[in-house]
């Protein structure tokens, strides 16, 4: 018997995660994308629980894209970068919203790039990039393997280059991702997904 | 079935969407209108632990299983907080919302959702240093009957006082945090006399209705697990229960900007979320 019920047409979108050394690479990354880029965004980086939103602000004054915290039940748009707020697990939302949630920390971290992950991998399936960046613990590892298992595209920053090697490390025994890059290649990987994905939608 | 197929990840939110249905039919409690992502999150994670093979075979043991059903509703309830959570928070009720209840003779106070207690603790504190405690009634809701019960003991692991007593100092706190705590091994219990104008009681804000007429509603970090629509739903509960003037306290990423009862509110403070209901 076939099952009737309709999929749902699913968008492409990227999530990064990152700790120790993070806001260099990420201001690396996020600085370096054209101006139209056209693929939203999601970011968890383990900040202190007190701090405000200054690396949202301070990016988004840098950059060509535009970049801001994220806001609960937010619509996600193309193009767009949301961080996680301090203090707050970021989720998304199968319809391609966001969720924050208070729940316990998870690897010692709030936000979890883990938590971020695996509910990207679910709303975003075989359409999701996945990235983990430089940091000094395990989150992240279990997180890319649910993308690597819902078909996503999966890129590890290269441990050898990243400020702390923990992170990417354990990413890449535990998911053995699709790309081991340095910052400037993962940018430039970036943009080159996101050229495909664009042809591949004005084909259909 | 490929457990990572898209065609598999709906009929997980299918068995979901039904688990929660036979909840609300069996036991009266309404997660139908939480956060999708947040739900099945707490589910799946209780699903990896348990045993049990499905989200399917999960609904037959809830509703055959009454304590099972017990820890399904402790997992799907947030109870993570600690005391002056945010202490931003607490300075701008001391300098934005104190000095207004101080021309009243007598304040009521709802904590909704209080969950284990200690952001109820901070306010009564709070409310001691400002010299109100003694004309306040405060209502600690929540729906949750086990965190009520720690809610009431105002017991803690000592091992949160440091991070307590950071948060108290950043509050503007005046005193030292020691006087309101005493330490035993493990624990601290908190000075029995803050529970004195405290009644902690068993409230449902998705399926209950009002029950008192009071100054100040805080309610921070249980609205972003409810959908838009449950949102509003809980926004006309606050509306019909608070006194016009009186305040509404919100989490720090929560808002009644999007709700249809926006316009009875004025913004005290924008960043730390406080509102003002309109004196029509």
């Amino acid at each position: 018997m076939d099952i009737k019920r309709k999929s749902v047409n699913k968008m492409h979108g990227i999530v990064i995660g990152s700790s120790t050394g993070g806001f260099y690479a990420l201001k690396k990354i996020i600085t370096s994308l054209p101006k139209g880029f056209s693929l939203p965004i999601m970011i968890a980086q383990h900040i202190s629980p007190n701090s405000d939103n200054f690396m949202a602000k301070y990016f988004d004054g840098l950059s060509l894209v535009t970049v801001k915290e994220a806001d609960e039940k937010e619509p996600i748009l193309p193009g767009v970068v949301y961080i996680a707020p301090p203090n707050y697990h970021l989720l998304i939302e199968e319809d391609f919203t966001l969720t924050l949630s208070t729940e316990e920390k998870r690897n010692y971290a709030r936000p979890s790039v883990d938590v971020l992950f695996e509910s990207a991998a679910y709303a975003f399936g075989p359409k999701l990039i996945g990235v983990v960046l430089t940091g000094a613990n395990n989150d992240g590892a279990k997180g890319l393997l649910a993308i690597k298992n819902f078909g996503g595209t999966t890129i590890v920053q290269n441990p050898k280059e990243a400020e702390a090697y923990v992170m990417p490390q354990a990413a890449l025994e535990t998911a053995n991702p699709d790309f081991v890059l340095s910052l400037d290649e993962i940018t430039k990987k970036l943009i080159e997904l996101e050229n495909l994905f664009r042809g591949e939608s004005s084909n259909q | 079935m490929n457990l990572y197929s898209d065609e598999h990840n709906l009929t997980v939110n299918l068995e979901i969407e039904l688990l929660l249905e036979a909840i609300f039919q069996q036991y009266g409690y309404d997660f139908r209108n939480y956060s999708k992502a947040h739900v099945k999150r707490r589910l799946l994670s209780r699903l990896s632990t348990s045993g049990l093979k499905s989200i399917s075979e999960m609904q037959h043991k809830v509703l055959h299983e009454p304590g099972f059903f017990d820890q399904l509703l402790r997992d799907l309830s947030i109870n993570v907080t600690e005391m002056f959570r945010d202490p931003s928070f607490y300075l701008a009720i001391r300098k934005e919302i104190i000095p207004i209840l101080k021309t009243y003779p007598f304040i009521k106070v709802w904590h909704a959702g209080c969950s284990t207690g200690e952001e109820v603790y901070s306010f009564a504190i709070l409310l001691k240093e400002e010299g109100l405690y003694n004309r306040v009634q405060i209502y600690a809701t929540d729906f949750n009957t086990n965190v009520l019960e720690i809610a009431k003991k105002g017991i803690y692991p000592i091992n949160r006082i440091k991070e307590f007593t950071a948060n108290y100092q950043q509050a503007g706190g005046r005193q030292s945090f020691s006087d309101y705590y005493m330490a035993d091994y493990n624990s601290v219990i908190f000075d029995q006399s803050l529970k004195k104008n405290i009644v902690f009681a068993e409230h449902n804000l998705v399926t209950d209705s009002v029950f008192a007429e009071v100054n100040i509603i805080i309610c921070r970090n249980v609205l972003i697990y409810f959908n838009r629509d449950l949102q509003d739903t809980v926004f006309n509960l606050f509306s019909d229960s608070l006194i016009n003037g009186g305040f509404l306290c919100l989490g720090s990423k929560e808002t009644i900007q999007f709700s249809s009862k926006a316009g009875l509110y004025e913004t005290v403070n924008f960043q730390e979320k406080l509102y003002k209901k309109r004196i029509v």
